[in-house]
């Protein structure tokens, strides 16, 4: 029996990415990084920023997110997000320009706590890409 | 009558107005394309988002302690309108067809004797409801800068409305666009956004799903994304809306100018020849009484 499941991303522009031949995906779920296999249980969850792992067939791929929700039903996966790059166009001065972003943010002293949580997790996570 | 000359100036000046409303028409034709596709792309995410936000609200068990986004305040007294409209001119009926529908809400409302506040988005809009409701319109939002729609304005927009929500100044929140159907017909549309309005679709699935954080706590990081997403539909659907507005009402115009070159041409053919007849019967009535 093959082990694949579908995914799909969809920013508000447009549909991200789709593909057929997933093996598994790690998401970053705002409860700590979550793998996904084929036949899970239907799931709804929410993302902090993090990488979305995508391993699949025909080669593995990585992606930043700063925010989003995953639904999981019958072997279909969907990532809804505003802010997605695939980590291999993240070149160095996009990824400077997101990291200076989410420092001015992080940095602010009026934000609610769970605010500055997102906001630090980014900068953690912008940093690692390294 | 005008003199030739006359004619002649004006028919020039129609011709010139015609090569400014064709060239119009051509740029909207090729921005309506980008419009319509930008619309239809965007079109998985906001239903995928309806979707699980309908799954969602089917699984909360305790209705009472919904989140307030979506059941509301419990109260129908403070409505605020958000009005979105285009930052140009030209484009036909578009705006005055949104103003209208807005305007017949809002005295819908005022007769009710509930308090109305406006947000207006896209500056015509703000133009044409200042006059009769200046002292309601508590924001104006223009983003005449970005080109074309894109997420950032909507989430902007968006989080004006929730701060202006958890601070209680409205308890309920009324979206009005026009929906793109095609080139010539759009819809004006009134979207109630706060509270959540899905009474029409609860097909009852009974997917189980399993949550993580709990239902509550997914709902309430949710919901703020949904109105954001919802503003940003209504923002490509006006914007493909504007564009096929202003390439149709562009047509006609160019077509009204076509007729009028043509009917000035005829009157000024007819004067010339009048003009000719006219020094043919001097001369020969000259030469005829010698």
């Amino acid at each position: 029996m093959s082990e694949e499941f579908k995914i799909e991303i969809v920013n508000p522009e447009k549909s991200f990415l789709v593909k057929e031949d997933v093996l598994e995906v790690v998401v970053p779920a705002f409860e700590g990084e979550m793998g996904i296999l084929k036949d899970h249980i239907s799931i709804i969850s929410f993302l902090k920023p993090g990488i979305i792992k995508v391993f699949s067939k025909s080669g593995d791929e990585n992606y930043y997110v700063e925010d989003g929700i995953i639904e999981f039903k019958n072997n279909n996966l969907s990532i809804l997000t505003s802010t997605i790059f695939a980590v291999a166009d993240l070149d160095k001065s996009k990824q400077g320009d997101l990291l200076k972003k989410a420092e001015a943010e992080a940095s602010k002293s009026e934000i609610s706590d769970q605010a500055k949580y997102l906001a630090d997790q980014k900068v953690e996570v912008l940093r690692s890409i390294n | 009558m005008a003199s030739l000359d006359d004619l002649k100036k004006r028919i020039a000046s129609v011709k010139s107005t015609q090569k400014i409303t064709k060239a119009m028409k051509m740029v909207a034709a090729a921005k309506l394309r980008r419009a319509q596709e930008s619309a239809e792309r965007g079109r998985p995410y906001s239903e995928k988002m309806n979707n699980i936000i309908l799954n969602l609200s089917n699984g909360i068990s305790d209705k009472e302690n919904a989140p307030k986004l979506l059941s509301g305040t419990g109260e129908n007294k403070v409505h605020l309108c958000v009005v979105m409209t285009s930052d140009r001119g030209l484009c036909g009926g578009f705006n005055s067809n949104i103003i209208k529908k807005a305007k017949s809400y809002f005295s819908k409302i005022l007769n009710e004797g509930k308090q109305l506040k406006i947000i207006t988005v896209g500056s015509k809009g703000n133009d044409q409801l200042k006059r009769v409701y200046g002292d309601k319109i508590i924001e104006n939002i223009s983003f005449k800068e970005s080109k074309n729609a894109n997420y950032f304005d909507a989430d902007k927009v968006g989080r004006t409305i929730i701060e202006k929500f958890e601070a209680g100044e409205f308890d309920i929140c009324t979206i009005f666009y026009n929906q793109f159907k095609n080139v010539i017909t759009q819809i004006p549309q009134a979207q109630q956004i706060i509270p959540l309005n899905n009474e029409e679709d609860h097909n009852n699935s009974d997917e189980s799903y399993e949550f993580e954080p709990d239902e509550d706590e997914i709902l309430s990081n949710l919901l703020p994304k949904n109105i954001s997403t919802q503003i940003f539909k209504a923002m490509l659907e006006n914007s493909a809306s504007e564009q096929g507005s202003r390439m149709s009402a562009m047509d006609n115009a160019t077509r009204n100018a076509g007729e009028m070159v043509d009917k000035l041409t005829i009157e000024y053919n007819r004067s010339r020849q009048a003009a000719i007849t006219k020094e043919l019967i001097e001369i020969i009535s000259g030469a005829e009484s010698l």
